[in-house]
């Protein structure tokens, strides 16, 4: 189930085999440089291409509609821009076929939302990013999410409703500057959702990502991170529960290609129901030429019914003798029986039992987000999954 | 007035899924409410499996004889109803479980004991009363089930439940193994509270006489073989002391 990876490993990319550590060079905002994946491909191999609806060979009818709503404390500007602003496309080149459709077509559905923290600006308020999906055909969409240096936010970023909906989200966390970001992918059973988070930690600047995903028919979500200067510090969290049918997908990718930088991916995830699919690939680079980094990588999955399969792979590539720390980890299995006859043995009926071992499996992640009716709805929302899967 | 009855249980541990191997060989005792049985005897002769076998410890299965609880046969009961109907096991090793709260952990547990949810008020005075007997610092009562606790951390919130469950019957499995001097006092002080104002029967699984020195047994048995070899008075543990096990060790050996 988890066959960890260690040094270099070719991927499969369009015509040549180029190792992950290529990834970013190969990029391209035209699609026509990717050939339509036909599902044997490396990066394509976990995902059930049909269910994709056509967001992967470029339907592109665009007969989708996704609305999105910007809430913004006043010290952080919220603006619409063309796609020939030239904050758009900054800081991330498409690097599949999916990225650069929805690069090539967000402008059918209006402009790309840019959101700036100016400059020493602490919001003093979470920003909220929602995405509406109304009618259930093919959209996309656009976001620049820029904290200035020394700024500091939290920005909430909400999927719901139903739609096959492909983003690009940019996040360009400057010198110095914090910036937090809560992605919430809660979707209507039905809705399908390609989504590529790109993230770009300046000098000593920090970044915390906490990727919600509980909705969706499928989901898959790749967040990379970047570093463009020294002593950046990035944390990527995720939590999921697939249920029944469900397919979510986490493609993290790390690229310490900057000495003294700091990574911590912590995904965990639940599946119950026949056919839930869980895939997690964490991708780390740590590039040439560089020295002190220290990163860790893990994912649990706690598997609650027969039926189900996770696919969990790490990848570390190190390029490097000069690390400080690397590691990763996988797990995959049942509820602990001894936890369960620990929590029995005190009188704690075994339903009972289970629910507080599950709560607390996700308690110790949603824990840490600082947004707190947020955590409330998320605790709230894994319950009712919880509830609705016994 | 309580009757907890052990007769002639045998146990198997369960090693993988064909294997397993007879640990306990037909175990006798009787346990009254009110009484303390200070059970000695050496390193792997079953006295942990006997205290899991009894809570339904999964890894632990029952072969032969019966436990009964004021009559009622326990081993067919599941692990919480045991609990329910008045069994506390202090376990040697107190199992972490990440994630889940003490504070929420030690609610459910007595709302499952006590049949009713207790006032949130009136409980959270009750725990802090409980926890400052026990010279706990209130703060654990967020952290994680065991989570990180040092081993004497450890067995002072076993003994935390022990007075917050009130059971009729406690086995206590080595609770005062890695505590120092005053923590040992401290545990004492609260399996005598128990034994006081609930009457509770106390199987006191130990090693060391020192806590006998706190917890003045009733009967000392010396367990060996996978059974109760000898039973006697407290007198019985200051000759364990003084002349170890030898004689039990050897007359077990052929079997
Ligand atoms: N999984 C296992 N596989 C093989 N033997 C086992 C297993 N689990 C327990 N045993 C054996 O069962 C025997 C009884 O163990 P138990 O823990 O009950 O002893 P104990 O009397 O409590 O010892 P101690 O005083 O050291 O706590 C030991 O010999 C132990 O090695
Ligand atoms: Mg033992």
């Amino acid at each position: 189930m988890a066959s960890p990876n260690l040094g270099i490993r070719e991927h499969s990319h369009g015509a040549g085999e180029i190792p992950i550590s290529r990834l970013d060079v190969h990029g391209s905002f035209d699609p026509q440089s990717f050939p339509v994946p036909t599902g044997r491909e490396e990066e394509w191999r976990f995902t059930p291409l049909r269910r994709l609806r056509g967001l992967h060979d470029g339907r592109t009818i665009a007969d989708g509609v996704v609305g999105v709503e910007i809430q913004a404390p006043g010290e952080v500007r919220v603006e619409r821009v063309d796609r020939d602003d030239p904050r758009v496309g900054a800081s991330f080149l498409p690097n599949d076929r999916v990225s650069a459709l929805a690069w090539d077509s967000f402008p059918q559905f209006g402009q790309a939302n840019v959101i700036t923290v100016p400059k020493g600006t602490e919001a003093g308020a979470p920003v909220f990013v929602k995405a509406t999906g109304t009618t259930h055909g093919d959209a996309y969409g656009h976001l620049v999410v820029r904290a200035e240096p020394q700024s500091s936010a939290t920005v909430v970023l909400e999927y719901a409703g139903s739609a096959v909906y492909a983003d690009n989200v940019e996040f360009v966390v400057e010198d110095g500057a914090s910036l937090t970001v809560v992605s919430l992918q809660d979707w209507d059973r039905d809705a399908v959702h390609v989504s590529h988070q790109f993230a770009t930690v300046g000098r000593d600047a920090r970044f915390r990502s906490f990727v919600v995903t509980l909705g969706g028919d499928l989901v898959r979500l790749s967040p990379s991170v970047r570093y463009v200067g020294t002593g950046g510090d990035a944390e990527l969290h995720g939590l999921y529960y697939t249920g029944k049918g469900q397919h979510h997908e986490h493609r993290s990718l790390i690229d310490h290609n900057e000495s003294n930088t700091r990574s911590r991916v912590e995904y965990k995830g639940a599946l119950s129901g026949e056919d839930a699919h869980a895939v997690w690939i964490g991708d780390v680079i740590i590039g040439e030429g560089t020295s002190g980094t220290d990163s860790y990588e893990h994912n649990r999955n706690l598997v609650l019914t027969d039926g189900t399969r996770v696919d969990s792979v790490p990848n570390l590539e190190i390029f490097t003798g000069e690390v400080e720390g690397a590691g990763h980890a996988s797990a995959s299995g049942r509820l602990d029986d001894i936890h369960l006859f620990y929590l029995q043995s005190r009188g704690i009926p075994a339903d009972e039992a289970r629910r507080l071992v599950i709560r607390g499996f996700f308690q110790e992640l949603i824990n840490r987000i600082e947004v707190a009716e947020l955590r409330e709805r998320i605790m709230a929302e894994v319950e009712e999954k919880l509830a609705s899967h016994e | 007035m309580t009757k907890f009855e052990i007769r002639g249980v045998r146990a198997d541990v369960l090693i993988g899924a064909e294997e397993r191997e007879e640990i306990l060989k037909g175990v006798d005792l009787t346990i009254n409410s009110g009484e303390t049985h200070a059970i000695m005897g050496p390193n792997g002769s079953g006295k942990s499996t006997l205290a899991y076998a009894i809570a339904g410890h999964p890894k632990y299965e029952i072969t032969a004889g019966e436990v009964l609880l004021d009559g009622e046969n326990v081993l067919e009961m599941s692990v919480d109803e045991r609990a329910r109907a008045g069994l506390f096991l202090a376990m040697q090793y107190p199992v972490e479980v990440p994630g889940v709260s003490m504070s929420n952990f030690l609610r459910s547990s007595v709302t499952a004991v006590r049949g009713e949810a207790p006032k949130l008020r009136a409980f959270s005075k009750e725990l802090q009363q409980a926890m400052g007997g026990l010279a706990i610092d209130s703060s654990f009562a967020a952290r994680g089930v065991n989570e990180g606790f040092s081993g004497g951390e450890k067995k002072r919130h076993e003994i935390l439940q022990l007075e917050l469950l009130k059971p009729k019957i406690a086995i206590l499995d080595e609770t005062d193994s890695g505590l120092d001097v005053d923590a040992l006092k401290v545990v004492s002080a609260g399996i005598n509270r128990a034994r006081e104002t609930n009457d509770v029967g106390v199987m006191l699984i130990t090693h060391y006489t020192r806590i006998l020195n706190y917890v003045r047994p009733d009967y000392v048995h010396v367990f060996a073989g996978g059974r109760i070899a000898e039973s006697g008075g407290p007198e019985l543990a200051d000759r364990l002391e003084s002349e170890g096990y030898e004689r039990f060790v050897k007359a077990g050996a052929g079997q």
